[in-house]
């Protein structure tokens, strides 16, 4: 995965109103103007933003001349949150993983006759 | 007994992540600190090992981790600067990946308080950027919460 790659593909969905314009396009394409009218700005400002999204390889444009549709490209933001979201299930995996390691230095540590009935039952899960 | 872990967000680039255990601080921090055990609980994704790591457990020290997958000749790896160590209850760090996924240094700084034998663990990471910090938590809000949160139910429910 490529580092700089991530950094536009963040850079990009910083700002609530490319995160809106994704949100729509999460939808199906849409040309500037569909995409402007829910905003309360114009054509050139939302145009601008679609620059931010299509230069992080987030929306492409369609060849048609006359709309050039924007559609959203799914696999920079697939990169990113999977990324994400990875690192927080790691998180927890990892947590419990500790819990079960935790438990085995305690016993470890148990004066050892009395190591065995300090064992409980299911214990570890 | 296995305790929910939180995450939440503070400041504009910073993630608080607390998780209780059923164990003395010192075990907690040794846990922590040590490669043997390190290497036993800090996993990676599905298929993938942990072949290195060495902690160098001293300010200014470096600490090495390393995962692989298990069929696929793909690594990863992550490397650790200390900048401040109380044991057994303070540990500052900076990190970042060899690919750097996180657009710089992350600063960690992970705080084990104790009470009736029983540890807290407190870890806030600074990211390089609120854009970053923004992206996990926004990520986190929508999909990762009610996946952590139909987990914690299963577990209470046993």
């Amino acid at each position: 995965m490529q580092a700089a790659y991530l950094d536009a593909t963040f850079a990009a969905l910083s700002d609530p109103t490319r995160r809106a314009i994704v949100a729509r396009l999460a939808r199906g394409e849409a040309s500037v103007m569909e995409l402007a009218r829910p905003f309360d700005m114009s054509q050139p400002a939302i145009s601008k933003h679609i620059k931010v999204l299509e230069q992080a390889g987030l929306v492409s444009r369609g060849l048609d001349a006359q709309r050039r549709p924007c559609r959203l490209e799914t696999k920079p933001l697939a990169q990113a949150t999977s990324w994400l979201e990875h690192q927080r299930e790691l998180f927890a995996a990892r947590f419990d993983a500790l819990d079960a390691v935790l438990e085995e230095m305690k016993a470890e540590r148990r004066p050892k006759k009395r190591v065995r009935e300090g064992v409980r039952q299911g214990g570890h899960k | 007994m296995k305790h929910a872990m939180k995450l939440v967000p503070q400041g504009d680039r910073e993630i608080v992540v607390t998780r209780t255990f059923d164990a003395p601080r010192e075990l907690v921090f040794e846990a922590f600190t040590r490669p043997e055990l390190v290497k036993r609980w800090m996993l990676g994704p599905e298929g993938w090992s942990m072949p290195v790591c060495t902690i160098e457990l001293r300010p200014g020290g470096k600490s090495r981790y390393e995962w692989a997958h298990t069929n696929r000749k793909t690594s990863m790896g992550l490397t650790a600067t200390f900048k401040e160590i109380v044991a057994p209850e303070r540990i500052v760090h900076t990190e970042k990946f060899d690919e750097d996924w996180t657009g710089g240094e992350t600063t960690i700084t992970t705080i084990f308080t104790e009470k009736a034998g029983k540890t807290t663990m407190t870890m806030t990471i600074v990211y390089a950027s609120a854009a970053t910090r923004d992206m996990v938590m926004k990520s986190g809000m929508e999909q990762g919460m009610s996946t952590s949160y139909d987990r914690l139910d299963g577990l209470l429910e046993k």
